[in-house]
């Protein structure tokens, strides 16, 4: 190695100064982030924490002055989110396999790929209001599957595009090697392809179902809300981010305390939901 | 010029008749005319971008795949055109295996590796399949590293353990030809000896084509070797022959290394 001259010595220092500016402001940076979201954390679990209870799990939203809990809203943010993940998945793991498998010449594939990048980043009320328009103003009144309908068009571009994604991640050489020993395409793409990004498209259903079950804004024209706990998927359906949102608005005491139970319940199985994810993922990239 | 590498008398299993091949515009094989003898080994040498491995992969129909890729001309397997669209190229594919350049097991077990390809054109009962995957990995000498692990990934295999088992995946479906693109050049020295043993085993059985990089390797495992250069066959004769006298110049120019 060539001895340090001043001159070199000088470009070192310079940059060893940089490199210690920039380490500072990403560490800022790092830091205001994660101050705002720890504050909302914090917040959360105070308010939240005392809020969860047997009773919270157990009865159905109250009216005002009496005692209750959410029973109704858990049961219809599970059917809708459920009834959603149902129809958007096979729609979403469909669309996404024509895109990277099938769609390889023509323009077709580009241009769904673009349209559902817009579908991807659309406001969720707007979804709403088209399901608004096209299903709910029709049938004359508001349902738990209006709501689903609305919630399933947010799960479908997400698993369109990870779906698509993930087949792209698939190195061609495999889908060769099955071609090759004169496997039918559609027998590549079944037990090859699928097979190999099996893990990536499951974590991107999951990533779905974690982004409907906060949503609120599909839900206030297609679902509209319960006060008493139903099963029927087309009668109005009552929900965590609804119920969240009518509660905190409201003056009552008791009922800012079961908003911010629900709040806690919605940030604790998004969490779990998110975990899962990684979980699958790690176990894929093992 | 082509017609001398024909020979009409012997015992031909492809014949490849005038084949052009076009990625787009780009004229990568011309006029290629020659016989690949069965049941023995024959070797495709020559520099990068030679168009070797793209004539290996005509012959399993395998360019089709990419849209910009188009093959004129005949490939004869046993009389029988197999360019021609009327062609199932499935079913071509199930007679002609191949291995490739980097290993590629399926992402399933060692044992599901074998069977994959068996149960798309064979009805097995367990007992049959068992047997059949025996008797691949022992053709492909793998069956005794693996015997104890078959419900394994393949993924979890050495690179040349992944190697021989893709000839043992090509094997078990019991093809007549096998093509190999350039199967060891992603191998360490003692790997690329066993598959080069396997070659020499596979004629017995199969015809088999393999490109390579290495002509030691040419001349170790083939008995006839082909060398093209820029889309060009040059010269197709014995592998002994190409090695110790060959009729071109520039036959003897890459085979001693001037140039290439």
């Amino acid at each position: 190695m060539r001895h340090a001259t001043p001159a070199i010595r000088r470009i070192y220092n310079r940059r060893r100064r940089l490199n210690r500016i920039n380490m500072a402001m990403s560490a800022l940076g790092m830091g205001f982030g994660l101050f705002w979201l720890a504050w909302i954390l914090f917040t959360l679990v105070r308010y939240g924490f005392e809020a969860l209870t047997w009773k919270l799990l157990s009865q159905s939203t109250p009216p005002p002055g009496s005692d209750g809990g959410l029973l109704n809203a858990i049961v219809g943010s599970v059917m809708m989110a459920g009834t959603a993940t149902l129809i958007g998945t096979p729609v979403g793991v469909l669309a996404g396999t024509y895109l990277a498998e099938y769609g390889r010449r023509g323009w077709i594939a580009p241009a769904t790929r673009f349209i559902n990048d817009i579908l991807l980043s659309a406001p969720s009320i707007v979804l709403g209001l088209f399901i608004y328009t096209v299903y709910v103003a029709r049938v004359g009144h508001f349902s738990g599957f209006a709501g689903a309908l609305a919630l399933s068009l947010i799960v479908i571009p997400v698993v369109v595009r990870t779906t698509d994604d993930m087949l792209k991640l698939v190195p061609d050489s495999l889908r060769e090697a099955a071609i090759a020993l004169g496997a039918p395409k559609w027998k590549m793409v079944t037990r090859v392809s699928y097979r190999a990004a099996r893990t990536g498209i499951a974590t991107g259903v999951l990533l779905a179902v974690a982004r409907i079950s906060g949503e609120t804004a599909p839900l206030l024209f297609t679902a509209l809300n319960n006060q008493f706990l139903s099963h029927d998927m087309n009668a109005p359906m009552a929900n965590l981010p609804v119920v969240i949102f009518q509660f905190a608005m409201s003056p009552y005491d008791d009922w800012h305390k079961i908003a911010w139970g629900g709040a806690i319940l919605i940030t604790l199985s998004v969490l779990g939901i998110n975990i899962l994810a990684r979980l699958l993922f790690r176990q894929r990239n093992s | 010029m082509s017609d001398l590498f024909l020979k009409p008398d012997s015992n031909v299993r492809i014949a490849v008749r005038d084949l052009n091949f076009y990625y787009g515009r780009f004229h990568a094989i011309k006029n290629v005319s020659m016989d690949v003898q069965s049941n023995k080994v024959t070797a495709f040498i020559g520099p990068s971008g030679c168009g070797k491995s793209t004539l290996l992969r005509t012959f399993n129909r395998l360019h089709e795949l990419y849209p910009q890729n188009r093959a004129t001309g005949e490939i004869l397997l046993d009389g029988r055109n197999v360019l021609d669209p009327r062609e199932d190229p499935t079913l071509l594919r199930a007679r002609v295996g191949m291995v490739f350049q980097k290993p590629t097991p399926f992402p399933m077990s060692i044992y599901d590796n074998i069977a994959f390809g068996v149960r798309l054109y064979e009805r097995l009962n367990p007992r049959q399949m068992d047997e059949r995957v025996e008797w691949a990995l022992t053709k492909a000498a793998l069956w005794n590293e693996v015997k104890d692990k078959l419900n394994q990934s393949g993924n979890g295999l050495s690179g040349g353990q992944q190697q021989r088992l893709c000839i043992a995946r090509c094997i078990a479906i019991k093809p007549e030809v096998i093509l190999l693109d350039e199967p060891c050049s992603a191998l360490d020295p003692i790997s690329t000896a066993h598959i080069e043993e396997l070659v020499h085993d596979l004629k017995e059985d199969y015809t088999v084509v393999i490109v390579t990089h290495n002509m030691q390797q040419a001349a170790r495992v083939s008995d006839y070797t082909a060398y093209m250069y820029l889309g060009e066959l040059i010269e197709f004769d014995e592998t002994d022959k190409i090695f110790t006298k060959p009729n071109q110049k520039a036959t003897e120019d890459y085979i001693t290394g001037k140039f290439g």
